[in-house]
């Protein structure tokens, strides 16, 4: 242990101890370079990386609830059903209680309530997803697909299928507003990150996830509340995608029933690429984290080239079948090299379990 | 003249990261031989299988297979020449029927494009033959007692024109009648040529099926030769460089009378089991046997929540107890060490930390649900050493240790509880002599300090020297009681009886 460590090659000393992490941040790199030489003027400018950290943060909390769920070995597909849902509500809450000119007193109560019934009701729509999950033993996929419909069925019930604008300015200052020069979103998205990290990798619950994702009978057997916590891993999804919904409509200054659908599939990308396990009981927020920022060069990258909207989405949809391709080479690869690791590697790090990020 | 030489390992080498598990092993079998391995957990047996199976390549030495040297040893090649492997976890696909488990790899080998059920049934049929058994084809595979999923991979090994069947640790998941079973299989394909090598834990049963064996220390070979010139004193010190005994556990009645930790009284869940009335002082440990069949896991699982009894009534401590539930269960103190460590037991690809934490995790648990890492890791150290766990540290994953410390791993989690009642299912199934003596004086040490302990076991030496009391199950009653005076012969004979009105 305590003889000198051999110089590593360079590459080996900036990356990390975790090779999926590592081809992370290669893939970033790459994704960096390349929208730098493709949009030489424009991408390297302080504007962009400023519009950039407006738009990405809704993603973000959208794909760390996905997260939660991928971690367990299930997965969440109503993200996007429910940050709908929630924004709408806390919309026609807003624009029906309040008037243009509402004297200040009265707006902030109202925010609050209209916030609070937001979050409330991502909770409670998890709430529904968890106990369909784990009471009824139907695959997750089938039931957040038919979940999905519902909540956007709602929401489009209650607003016909018209947007519901015009928020007082306190409220948009969520989605729009800087504080120390950086956009609000983005502190948010961050607070929320450190959130669930501490939770996943300190935590009796969090342990619990990966404990369930990796073999749910053994969880069983060594007394965890299986169902109990699955219910409260879609309740945290709801919750962050109700998070979601009012930095969304906080930014667009209108809420509609159908915005972002687009988002459940970027949202997986980012899972994908940030190699939570598809089968579960492997995730880390680091990864998430770097995931969606690399995405959002890619998306930023395309506007800048005039992609239009279907190209990007073919794109996606290329993108999304390449890194499954990836990941799985990979994970072959990586089976073969460990059963025929020629040399002795070094131990891995003694504590795994300090939070990573 | 002997047969020729079918398979020949020179020198062979194999590292992992930080383990030296191969030290130039030798090995050499005939054709039609029959040749047993045998070592303590961690010794290099299953590295050696795989190094023959082509999983493992060697990083030095030489494999020769049927006459000619493999370089490289791949998998494809090994499997050309007629090697197949039954791995401990089987590698059946438990999501897949029997008679696809059993067939499709034939149908893609012959590279057929469409799939026709009477055939698969078919092939399944004539694979489920050569071993003489019969199974339901149609159910998944994942639905079956452990022993009939050894029998699918049995059967499905055959299916490939084998000339050496390896199976690794065959019969640590079998009654007695299984193995039984298994060894005439064993003899059939020996009279067809096929040579047979195979690793056992349970020396009698290499005594009496092997004609050759080889003995691992350490990953390097530490004797040789023809069965016949060994008794289990001098493996067991070949395997250990020891000798070791198990003595036999005397119970003795604490000072006073102390009321009775378990009270079970007409306890039943039918069909599996009814009317099921014992107790368990503290300082006893109380074996319950009994034929595949004859309700005792069910029992086990009633006491421990996961398939609730629904008559009768469990006392612990003299105050009532309803188990609804697993929570419930342990709350009362009842832990319970799973049977099939694979499905039931591990967190495979989570580290030996995680395993061992995984039941006190409540107790770990502070303010918000904050786990206190530095006591959890002081926690699973102290079982690493105690238990004698053979990892380079507690981060790797559970699936990089043998099968014998895998089993620690799962001993580990429970003990942690300090349970009141331990309810073991198969504890040292797949655990060496050595390591198996140290669980029984821990499991003796146990029940000196008061605990209750339910032995539910199929390996009848293993019952009858720890066993101060001995319930023995059919068909879900409880059939007859034996104190420590009981022998293996008496056992036996009951479970002929048993056999003999079962009409089996
Ligand atoms: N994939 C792997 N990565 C790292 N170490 C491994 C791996 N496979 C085996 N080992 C190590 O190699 C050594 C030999 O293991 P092996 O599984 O061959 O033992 P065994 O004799 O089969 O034991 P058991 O009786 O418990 O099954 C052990 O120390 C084990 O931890
Ligand atoms: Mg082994």
């Amino acid at each position: 242990m305590s003889e000198p460590a051999p110089r590593k090659p360079l590459l080996r000393r900036i990356l990390t101890a975790d090779d999926n992490l590592n081809r992370l941040i290669l893939v970033s790199v790459a994704i960096f370079a390349a929208m730098v030489a493709l949009n030489p003027d424009s991408f390297l400018t302080l504007r962009n990386f400023v519009s950039m950290s407006y738009s990405f943060p809704e993603l973000g909390l959208l794909a760390l609830g996905l997260a939660l769920c991928m971690i367990t070995g299930g997965i969440d597909l109503s993200v996007v059903g429910i940050a709908n849902l929630t924004s709408v509500l806390a919309a026609l809450l807003m624009v029906s209680l309040l008037g243009p000119d509402s004297p200040p007193a009265a707006v902030v109560p109202v925010l609050a309530l209209a916030i609070a019934v937001a979050l409330v009701t991502g909770v409670l729509a998890g709430w529904c997803n968890g106990m369909i999950v784990s009471r009824f033993r139907i695959h997750p996929v089938l039931v957040t697909l038919g979940t999905w419909q519902v909540f956007s069925g709602i929401a489009i019930i209650l607003t016909k299928g018209y947007a519901v604008p015009g928020f007082p300015d306190a409220f948009l200052a969520l989605g729009n507003g800087r504080f120390l020069g950086l956009p609000v979103p983005l502190y948010l998205f961050l607070a929320a990150a450190a959130v669930v990290a501490l939770v996943l990798n300190r935590t009796r619950f969090g342990l619990s996830l990966f404990l369930i994702g990796t073999n749910e009978t053994a969880a069983r057997f060594a007394g965890i509340p299986v169902r109990s916590v699955l219910v409260r891993t879609y309740m945290s999804s709801g919750f962050l995608a109700a998070l979601a919904g009012i930095i969304m409509i906080a930014r667009t200054n209108q809420a509609k029933a159908d915005y972002g659908e687009s988002y459940i599939l970027q949202a997986v990308l980012v899972n994908l690429l940030a190699g939570v396990r598809w089968s579960g009981g492997y995730g880390r927020v680091t990864g998430v984290l770097l995931a969606v920022v690399t995405l959002q060069m890619l998306s930023s990258g395309f506007n800048m080239m005039r992609f239009n909207n279907f190209a990007r989405d073919f794109t996606w949809g290329v993108f999304l079948i390449l890194i499954m391709v990836a990941n799985h080479l990979f994970t072959e690869r990586k089976r073969r090299r460990e059963s025929a690791a020629a040399t002795p590697r070094p131990a891995p790090t003694p504590n795994q379990e300090t939070p990573s990020s | 003249m002997p047969p020729p030489q079918f398979l020949e390992l020179d020198d062979i080498h194999k590292r992992f990261a930080g383990v030296h598990a191969l030290r130039g092993v030798d090995l050499s079998i005939r054709e039609g031989e029959v040749h047993c391995l045998a070592g303590e957990n961690g010794s290099g047996k299953s590295t050696l299988i795989k190094v023959i199976a082509g999983v493992h390549p060697p990083e030095e030495g030489r494999v020769r297979i049927g006459g000619s040297d493999l370089d490289p040893v791949t998998p494809l090649e090994s499997i050309r020449r007629g090697v197949q492997v039954i791995y401990q976890d089987f590698s059946l696909f438990p999501n897949l029927s029997v008679a696809e488990n059993l067939a499709l790899n034939n149908e893609v080998e012959q590279g057929r494009r469409i799939v026709r059920w009477s055939r698969i049934r078919a092939t399944a049929r004539e694979a489920l033959a050569r071993i003489r058994r019969e199974l339901p084809l149609h159910r998944p595979v994942g639905e079956l007692p452990v022993a009939d999923r050894q029998l699918v991979a049995i059967a499905r090994a055959l299916l490939h024109d084998a000339r050496l069947v390896i199976m690794d640790e065959p019969t640590t998941a079998l009654t007695q009648r299984e193995v039984e079973n298994l060894f005439t299989v064993i003899e059939n394909l020996r009279a067809e040529g096929i040579a047979i090598l195979f690793v056992s834990h349970k020396l009698r049963e290499v005594l009496r099926i092997s004609e050759r064996l080889t003995i691992l220390r350490n990953g390097s070979k530490v004797a040789e030769g023809p069965t016949t010139d060994f008794d289990e004193r001098s493996i067991t010190e070949a395997m250990t460089g020891r000798s070791v005994r198990d003595e036999k556990f005397h119970y003795t009645a604490g000072p006073g009378a102390r009321p009775p930790v378990l009270e079970v009284e007409g306890l039943g869940r039918p069909p599996a089991y009814r009317g099921v009335s014992f107790r368990v002082d503290p300082g006893e440990i109380v074996g319950i046997t009994g034929l595949l069949g004859s309700g005792r896991t069910e029992l086990a699982l009633g006491l421990f929540g996961l398939l609730p009894a629904r008559e009768g009534s469990v006392r612990l401590d003299g105050q009532p107890l309803r188990i609804r539930s697993v929570e419930e269960a342990l709350a009362a103190g009842i832990a319970y060490v799973p049977e099939d460590r694979l499905t039931e037991g591990l967190f495979l690809e989570q580290s030996i930390h995680r395993n061992i934490i995984a039941s006190i995790l409540p107790e770990l648990a502070g303010r918000f649900g904050f786990l206190d890492f530095a006591r959890a890791r002081r926690e699973v150290e102290e079982w690493i050493r105690d238990f004698g766990i053979a990892t380079p540290n507690a981060e790797v994953p559970a699936q990089s240790l043998s099968g014998g410390n895998q089993q620690r791993v799962l001993l580990a989690r429970w003990l942690a509880r300090t349970p009141r009642v331990l309810v073991l299912n198969g504890p040292t199934v797949g655990v060496d002599v050595g390591s198996k003596e140290a669980i029984h004086q821990r499991l003796r040490a146990l029940a000196a300090e008061g605990m209750a302990v339910l032995l539910l076991s199929d390996d009848l030496p293993e019952v009858v020297s720890n066993c101060n009391r001995v319930l023995l199950l059919r068909e879900g009653r409880l059939a007859a009681e034996f104190d420590e005076s009981v022998t293996e012969e008496t056992l036996n004979a009951h479970f002929a009886e048993t056999a003999g009105t079962a009409g089996v």
